[in-house]
């Protein structure tokens, strides 16, 4: 029996000529990341393996993004208990807040060059299936897991099922991979997936942007899947190069296709062309609606950034959005780039200015309000539009609060409009000036 | 062994930010975690969960965020066991790294209401309804998962692997 992208991979790093669906295999991990959230439950553990050193310094990464820079003492004192271990273990990939490399661990990840097509990764943070963008298997764990990993450098799986997505054609200019995913979730509901691969495919994939791609992976876990994942392309290709030439140099890693007779649980065809702006309305991200049928919904706020939306051309297309307008009176509109290469190359594009003029908030590299966390947290009543992954009850703030979620145009057109709006209508203000 | 208890009973895709909200992430101690378990979605359950009773709810139980805060939570509020059709993938693994007893059963999961009080034995996977007098059968745990429990969890079973 053929086998998917996917189940390569895990067979390949199992030591396995093939596997198949629901098999439990265990499998090396070329990378395994934490962040101060997740690791230090994971440190405690860790201490209970009796375990003096992490399997391979180099392939163990720690990122504080999540309570950073710290809202309150006993923030700090995770992310002083992480960084202890990081100086203990001598860990290569320990992130320092400021530092050029440093941002949310899934913007940073990829960018950073660290992630590449064949590799198996973990990560305690559920968005880890990020890195499928690039053709890797990452998936999310929780704390205990991210310890034995840490130990052993192995993990076990059950090698999921896969249904196959085939994108056909070509999306509209201002339709991002946010609203393809929304519009996927939209379809098949918040377990739609659950267990299994999600492998994207079709002639309508070279259209999609590395930003599109780590978008529409970010969140495949919003449909319960295990992983999602694209085939490698020229784009990939010359995405990895550009992060990490070295790698790709010594020719360090592998592409993998699926077999033409590789099975599949489901097959979803979806049209490009015609996936609207989408939003997902309270409190599901499978609650989705065409933005333009939603336009009478008043917001408080609205939040650009994230592992979901906040790389570069994200906010440069916020800049572009946000480039002559001024944000509604009654919205607060917070931006936050991803990384601080994101912050940097933003500032040095001028786009920041464009931003500041705008009445923008801009904040630096966080995972903050996406969470509830802090940096943009909701009081009771208030409702937000934001570019991040989430809208259940409370994610942002007060259990009365309320989260919709919509990718970079939306949100900027509704900072603008004071409601859910759509960048056509910007347009219409501009000719009404 | 078996477990018996009072049923606390929810909706489809209970996630893991209303099982424990991430403002309250800042500590991992269980008995922080256990005051505000599903305060968002329940604000009276952390007040009267005894020890023993039963959380019993729909599909996609524990979707969302890989915290493990979450499994931990329902664990030190007292519940022996959770009862669902079926569970979100990170939350499972989760909930057996940690030894919060888990059992899918959507059968059992539509019947049970709210209150009812509820046995279940861990060996065979029999569930009663002890309220009502139905019985169900949850599903097994696959072999790998079961020898991972029966070796003491993961941590243990990597201690093994690892010759400590």
């Amino acid at each position: 029996m053929g086998m998917t992208i996917t189940q390569k991979i895990l067979a390949a790093h199992a030591g396995l000529d093939s596997v198949v669906p629901g098999q439990l295999i265990e499998a090396s991990l070329d990378l395994v990341l934490g962040n101060d959230v997740t690791t230090p439950p994971a440190i405690e553990v860790f201490r209970k393996l009796g375990v003096d050193k992490v399997f391979d310094r180099d392939k163990v990464c720690l990122v504080p993004d999540h309570f950073t820079p710290n809202k309150d003492i006993k923030s700090a004192e995770l992310s002083k208990c992480m960084r202890c271990f990081a100086r203990e273990q001598e860990i290569t990939h320990y992130y320092e807040l400021g530092r050029r490399q440093m941002g949310i661990e899934h913007v940073i990840l990829p960018d950073n060059g660290m992630v590449f097509p064949g590799d198996v990764i973990i990560g305690a943070d559920s968005h880890t299936c990020t890195y499928g963008a690039v053709g890797a298997f990452s998936t999310g764990v929780g704390s205990t897991d991210l310890a034995c990993a840490m130990a052993r450098g192995k993990t076990w799986f059950k090698v999921p099922e896969a249904i196959k997505v085939v994108l056909h054609g070509a999306k509209a200019p201002l339709v991002t991979g946010k609203d393809i995913i929304l519009h996927l979730i939209g379809m098949i509901g918040v377990d739609g997936a659950l267990y299994k691969s999600l492998e994207f495919t079709g002639d309508g994939v070279k259209c999609l942007s590395m930003c599109d791609r780590l978008t529409m992976c970010n969140m495949a876990i919003e449909c319960g899947a295990k992983n999602g994942i694209f085939a490698v392309d020229e784009m990939t290709l010359q995405y990895i190069f550009m992060t990490n030439p070295e790698r790709v140099q010594k020719g360090a890693f592998k592409v993998y296709e699926a077999d033409e007779d590789a099975e599949y649980s489901q097959v979803i065809e979806i049209d490009l062309a015609k996936v609207p702006l989408t939003v997902a309305l309270p409190h599901l991200p499978s609650n989705t609606k065409p933005a333009s049928e939603v336009k009478n919904m008043k917001i408080n706020q609205v939040m650009v950034g994230s592992c979901t939306n906040g790389r570069l051309e994200d906010i440069r297309m916020a800049g572009l959005m946000m480039q002559g307008h001024k944000v509604h009176p009654d919205v607060r509109c917070i931006i936050i780039p991803g990384s601080e290469q994101v912050y940097r190359a933003a500032l040095d594009e001028g786009i920041l200015a464009v931003l500041d003029d705008a009445g923008c908030v801009i904040s630096t590299p966080t995972c903050g309000p996406c969470l509830g966390g802090h940096m943009g947290v909701l009081a009771a009543g208030e409702r937000c539009v934001s570019t991040t992954n989430r809208n259940f009850v409370g994610r942002m703030g007060h259990v009365d609060s309320e989260v919709i979620l919509a990718g970079v145009p939306v949100a900027c057109a509704s900072a603008i409009l004071g409601r859910v709006g759509t960048p056509d209508e910007l347009m219409a203000l501009r000719r009404k000036d | 062994m078996k477990v018996s208890g009072k049923v606390f009973k929810y909706g489809d895709n209970v996630d893991t930010d209303v099982i424990i909200p991430a403002r309250h992430l800042t500590s991992a101690d269980p008995e922080h975690l256990k005051q505000h378990c599903m305060e968002d979605i329940d604000s009276s359950f952390a007040g009267n969960v005894k020890p023993g009773d039963i959380m019993v709810a729909g599909k996609n139980f524990g979707c969302g965020s890989s915290r493990e805060h979450a499994p931990v939570a329902i664990k030190a509020s007292g519940i022996s066991l959770v009862i669902a059709a079926d569970f979100a993938r990170i939350f499972y693994r989760n909930a057996i790294n940690t030894g919060l007893p888990i059992m899918e059963c959507p059968e059992a999961a539509g019947r049970i209401s709210n209150g009812d009080v509820v046995e279940a034995d861990f060996e065979t996977g029999v569930i009663t309804d002890v309220t009502t007098g139905e019985t169900f059968q949850a599903a097994a745990f696959p072999e790998f998962i079961g020898n991972l429990i029966a070796a003491g969890g993961l941590v243990e079973y990597t201690r093994k692997e690892l010759g400590l």
